[in-house]
């Protein structure tokens, strides 16, 4: 009997296990090695890291692609720009999704639950349509100038699309559920007798939220920037649709570098360099933050 | 008062603004013009116009088989990771079975779709498999990324639920296989659903790791549609978006007052 539970338990173990070692550490490891081989042209567009040709093993590894990456001031700035991107959307996220989350968490239960589903229904509705949507209402004919110029307010359609600007909405208004559903997550479960009890023991509102109620909503601000600001320093599609040619951003570096340029070899090294700066200090701030969460429940 | 004022403000604004884009494109759908913005009158044409396009219906069929498919592997893959690192004590290199069975989720799609498309330019120079890109190469990489997120749902259900129960049908003798179908499996139900869900519309949606790893005769819908729509604008994409976003918008309301009426009885 606890032999069938062993059996199925190695089963249950294996099979995952195996599928994420393959497909997802292996092409991680490929994308190092790649990134420290030489490039060329040719199929696969790079040399063999270990070269067997002449009866002994010669290493054709080489830091050159990290050093041009950082030697060259275009990739620091597309670097600069998504992490600037990803911080200024999760802080607008937090500052619009906050009141959100609270004001529905805080809702009598009918409302709350309607409210919620209408929460989650753009969250479920294709993230390509809603960026799309944007490009729809701020073309030059699009809604937003034909109102101005019905009333009057503008002459002529101001350009609102291809800039930074732009991006920084399609960004906020696309990740924006990402925000409000984990704040929700902890609001919900709130006490609000904390609230009166601070109230009646005398704390002005704002000292009240300072000093209960954000604090006890921490866990959940963490959880909503995270979900935020990851996927967006990566993002490729919104600055690809919305965005001009102001600024450049990581993802699209990676890409055009990639299809364009054909560079496995910097392609990868730019990779491999926005998972170490970028991806290593969140997971290690998750597993610390886990930790912290562990030890204090 | 001024509290309430406060709530109703913010409460409209935030709402409004999340529903603004979709009604303003679902309205455009509606529009005669041949240039989106002006507006000529009410007409279904644009749908009539989807409806024969067999490129984007093509696509649709495709993202529709590669999601179904994609989401019951990742679920069956992450109800395994949610109930082994639950309820298995000895893992080999348990943490590296964490990180591999987390990180997914910290993971710009970008350096995903990268990684995996070089992994199948490589694997298949080295054994021939796979032959070539397509379809099979993007359910491998949907199945991939969405394992993480199956996995992280299954397992907050598993590790918040008394673990007693399965330790009491254990005492009165059931065999194991019987535990998990009889108790295990109906109690994280829920949850399966909910995750094959999540991975079903993360598939449907993902454009980017799809557009790596995809080859011919596998352009998902979201290929299609970024093609159309990334240098100007497409009546028929509007069209698109509308039905999309009102089967959402009728899905969800149906749960909702259907939930409703279970709870008031």
């Amino acid at each position: 009997m606890n032999n069938f539970l062993r059996k199925q338990n190695f089963w249950f173990v294996f099979t995952p296990y195996f599928w994420l070692v393959l497909f997802f550490f292996i092409p991680l490891a490929l994308i190092f090695k790649i990134s420290i081989s030489v490039s060329e042209w040719g199929m696969p567009p790079y040399r063999d890291l270990f070269d067997f040709s002449d009866g002994s093993i010669k290493l054709n590894s080489t830091l050159g692609n990290y050093a041009f990456i950082f030697s060259d001031s275009f990739y620091l700035r597309s670097y600069l720009n998504s992490l600037s991107l990803a911080f200024t959307s999760t802080l607008i996220c937090l500052f619009i999704g906050y009141p959100i989350a609270f004001y529905v968490a805080k809702s009598k239960e009918s409302t709350r639950n309607l409210l919620l589903i209408l929460l989650i229904i753009p969250f479920w509705t294709s993230f390509l349509l809603r960026v799309y949507a944007w490009k729809v209402i701020l073309q030059g004919s699009g809604v937003i100038n034909a109102i101005l110029m019905k009333f009057g307010i503008i002459n002529e359609p101001l350009s609102m699309l291809y800039n930074h600007y732009t991006v920084i909405l399609g960004v906020v208004y696309t990740y924006l559920p990402f925000m409000i559903l984990p704040l929700y997550g902890y609001l919900v479960k709130f006490d609000l007798n904390l609230i009166d009890a601070s109230n009646d023991l005398g704390a002005r509102p704002v000292r009240t939220f300072m000093r209960v109620i954000l604090p006890l909503s921490l866990p959940g601000i963490i959880a909503g920037s995270m979900l935020v600001f990851i996927p967006v320093v990566g993002e490729f599609v919104i600055p690809e649709l919305l965005g001009g040619s102001d600024k450049l951003y990581f993802g699209k570096i990676i890409w055009q570098e990639f299809f364009v340029n054909r560079d496995w070899p910097i392609a990868s090294a730019l990779a491999m360099s926005g998972i170490l700066v970028l991806v290593l200090p969140i997971i290690i701030f998750q597993l610390m933050f886990a930790k912290y969460n562990f030890k204090n429940e | 008062m001024s509290k309430t004022l406060l709530k109703i403000i913010s409460l409209t604004i935030g709402f409004a603004f999340l529903y603004f884009p979709i009604l303003t494109l679902i309205a455009y759908s509606f529009n005669d013009n041949k240039r989106v913005m002006v507006w000529k009158g009410f007409s279904f044409r644009w749908y009539g116009k989807l409806f024969q396009n067999e490129q984007i219906i093509e696509a649709f069929v495709i993202s529709l088989k590669i999601a179904s498919l994609s989401a019951t592997f990742a679920t069956i893959l992450g109800v395994m990771i949610g109930y082994s690192l639950t309820r298995v004590s000895k893992i080999p290199a348990r943490p590296f079975f964490i990180f591999l069975s987390s990180s997914p989720l910290v993971m710009p799609e970008i350096i995903l779709g990268l990684s995996l498309l070089l992994f199948f330019i490589s694997s298949n120079h080295l054994i021939g498999f796979p032959s070539n890109k397509g379809q099979l190469t993007v359910l491998i990489s949907h199945i991939t990324f969405s394992v993480a997120f199956v996995a992280v749902i299954i397992q907050s259900r598993l590790s918040s639920y008394d673990k007693n129960i399965e330790e009491a049908a254990q005492d009165l003798g059931t065999i194991p296989n019987k535990i998990f179908w009889k108790i295990t499996a109906p109690v994280i139900l829920p949850s399966i659903i909910s995750g094959w869900l999540l991975a079903f519309t993360l598939s449907l949606d993902d454009l980017v790791v799809a557009s790596f790893t995809t080859g011919p005769g596998a352009n998902t819908l979201p290929i299609v549609v970024f093609s159309k729509v990334r240098l100007g604008l497409s009546p028929e994409v509007n069209a698109l978006s509308a039905i999309i976003m009102l089967f959402v918008i009728i899905a969800a309301m149906t749960y909702y007052f259907v939930n409703r009426s279970n709870i008031q009885k």
